[in-house]
């Protein structure tokens, strides 16, 4: 029985493998996530068999409470909270690892060898720290707890004092393992240390944050793996460990930033000096139109890109905009979108939304594959997006995003953006932009602004 | 004898990580969303943990934490692949 048990957690991991592979294009993706779903089933339904389960009834309970929980959530959840979703999730699995983690310690204690002893101490850190961390980054996102940058005095020396007092607690239980008090210190103290670290961390950085959550749930899963040892645990922890530690590199990558100055705070910080300078050397003129001004210029183009921002979301300005894809689309204006990478909240935001709105996938276009269209293109509609179009992040050293990538929408021969005012942005900077030659202000609510535009050009 | 099993716990952690690369390098930017929710169910592979220690025969403090670790990983499990399924429905072709 042993043994096909294991067979068959063998089975689900290839299931899982199977799974990820399939989402590396849409048309496979949907299959893909039920190969993964049917691994989950069959690991869940063998270890049933299990010699160690004897008894159900609890087992029955906190399956039904959570899968009703779970179920209600998913469907429930609007695509513009998305990123507290998955936030929340992150948070469960990071939590119900670290449980395992402590359960298993006081199955076997004393009996803990030097191995198991390191697994659980580890997997209680990881597991609590994504537990409290995602808890905050769903509270940042749902605007619960502050989206700014919270700084508090002695941060870093504190953080790093928590982590040596958990390391030097676990290193003392792997060596005398009967110590519950301590365990629990460890447990406390990571869970303290999950708020101190993503307390500090501003809105727009979201995307790191709830990436580098994401790969924490998969480690402590993994270490719960080393804890059990069972393979399959290690497995799919290694799986999206690796998958969440990936899209946080393409997080920083989008901000040309490092991790560290994520984690640490950062980008507010370095940008305190530098927002009275640049402003006064680009106040100049901003040229704003109203709708029916710009429904007349759409009239007469033939290429348009949509470049989508935070602002889209938060107006759930989404369906408007696809209305205007349409109205655009019957005059045979070629349209398209460009999405940056760190556009919205968490990686992929903007292309769940636009998908949600029934805009075909194949129009969304990656920065790097659409950055070259712009000087052909004739008109590019900025909808609640800043920073990522900001061109001193080109050639203004002083800058805090220099170097940052950026949509190159000034290159367009026109530029129109819609935001509700002229106020800056995340980085807390002036955009130039704003106040080149070919820029045109749109001002307003961006689902309005956008259903207006709309009946405009339909009437003309 | 115990080591060397727990070094190869480390083997399959480390070739997996490399899967793990290979396989979400080749996953669109479009498709990160679902990617990162559905990931996030199959971390809730701790389950198999949890209901170990859900189904002990005796009722003791590891029964309770398994309990509730249950409800967390379902909650992660069936939550996060319904959510999945609900936006890959919604990605279309022209």
């Amino acid at each position: 029985m042993k043994i096909l048990i294991e067979l068959i957690y063998l089975i689900s991991s290839i299931f899982f493998i199977f799974g990820i592979k399939n989402l590396s294009s849409p048309k496979t993706a949907r299959k893909g996530n039920l190969y993964a779903s049917i691994g989950m089933l069959l690991a869940i339904v063998v270890t049933l068999f299990d010699q160690h389960v004897l008894t159900f009834e609890w087992i029955i309970i906190g399956m039904v409470t959570g899968g009703l929980i779970g179920t209600v959530m998913a469907i429930k959840v609007q695509m513009t909270g998305m990123p507290q979703m998955v936030g929340l999730l992150n948070g469960f699995g990071g939590g119900a690892s670290a449980l395992v983690a402590l359960s298993e310690y006081f199955k076997i204690t004393p009996a803990i060898t030097t191995d198991t002893g390191v697994a659980i101490v580890l997997s209680l850190l990881i597991g609590s720290v994504t537990f409290t961390g995602s808890l905050i980054a769903f509270g940042k996102l749902q605007g619960i707890v502050t989206g700014r940058v919270v700084k508090y005095p002695l941060q870093h020396p504190l953080n790093a004092l928590l982590v040596l007092v958990v390391l030097a607690a676990g290193a003392y239980i792997v060596v005398n393992p009967d110590m519950p008090e301590f365990l629990l210190m460890i447990v406390g103290i990571s869970l303290v240390l999950g708020v101190l670290l993503v307390l500090p961390i501003g809105g727009a950085d979201m995307p790191v944050a709830i990436s580098l959550l994401n790969s924490y749930s998969g480690i402590a899963a993994a270490t719960t793996g080393f804890v059990l040892e069972n393979n399959q645990l290690i497995i799919a922890g290694a799986l999206v460990g690796a998958s969440g530690f990936i899209l946080t590199m393409i997080m920083c990558r989008g901000m040309n930033r490092s991790l560290m100055n994520v984690v640490l705070g950062g980008w507010a910080s370095a940008g305190i000096e530098g927002p009275a300078a640049v402003s006064a050397a680009h106040k100049g003129t901003v040229k704003s139109v109203d709708a029916e001004e710009l429904a007349m210029l759409l009239d007469s183009v033939s290429s348009v890109i949509f470049v989508p921002g935070y602002g889209m979301a938060v107006a759930q300005a989404q369906h408007a905009v696809r209305d205007l894809m349409n109205v655009l689309e019957k005059k045979g204006v070629k349209v398209r979108f460009a999405i940056h990478p760190v556009a919205g909240r968490m990686p992929g935001h903007m292309n769940v939304l636009l998908a949600e709105a029934q805009v075909e996938y194949d129009k969304l276009y990656a920065m790097e594959d659409i950055n070259d269209d712009f000087p052909n293109t004739d008109v590019a509609i900025i909808i609640g997006a800043n920073d990522v179009v900001n061109p001193a992040a080109r050639h203004d050293q002083s800058s805090p995003i220099y170097g940052m990538p950026i949509l190159n929408v000034d290159y367009a021969k026109t530029v129109v953006i819609n935001k509700r005012s002229l106020n800056v942005g995340y980085a807390g900077i002036d955009n130039e932009l704003f106040f080149y030659p070919n820029a045109l202000m749109y001002f307003g609510d961006a689902k309005e602004a956008m259903v207006k535009l709309a009946n405009e050009l339909k009437n003309l | 004898m115990e080591s060397l099993s727990f070094l190869m716990h480390i083997y399959v952690f480390v070739l997996a990580i490399f899967v793990g690369f290979e396989l979400i390098t080749k996953v669109p930017p479009t498709l990160h969303t679902p990617l990162m929710s559905g990931s996030n169910a199959i971390s809730g592979i701790t389950i198999v943990g949890a209901l170990l220690s859900a189904g002990m025969e005796e009722f003791t403090i590891s029964t309770i934490l398994g309990l509730i670790a249950v409800i967390f990983a379902m909650i992660n499990v069936v939550g996060g692949f319904l959510v999945t399924d609900r936006m890959l429905k919604m990605f279309k072709k022209k």
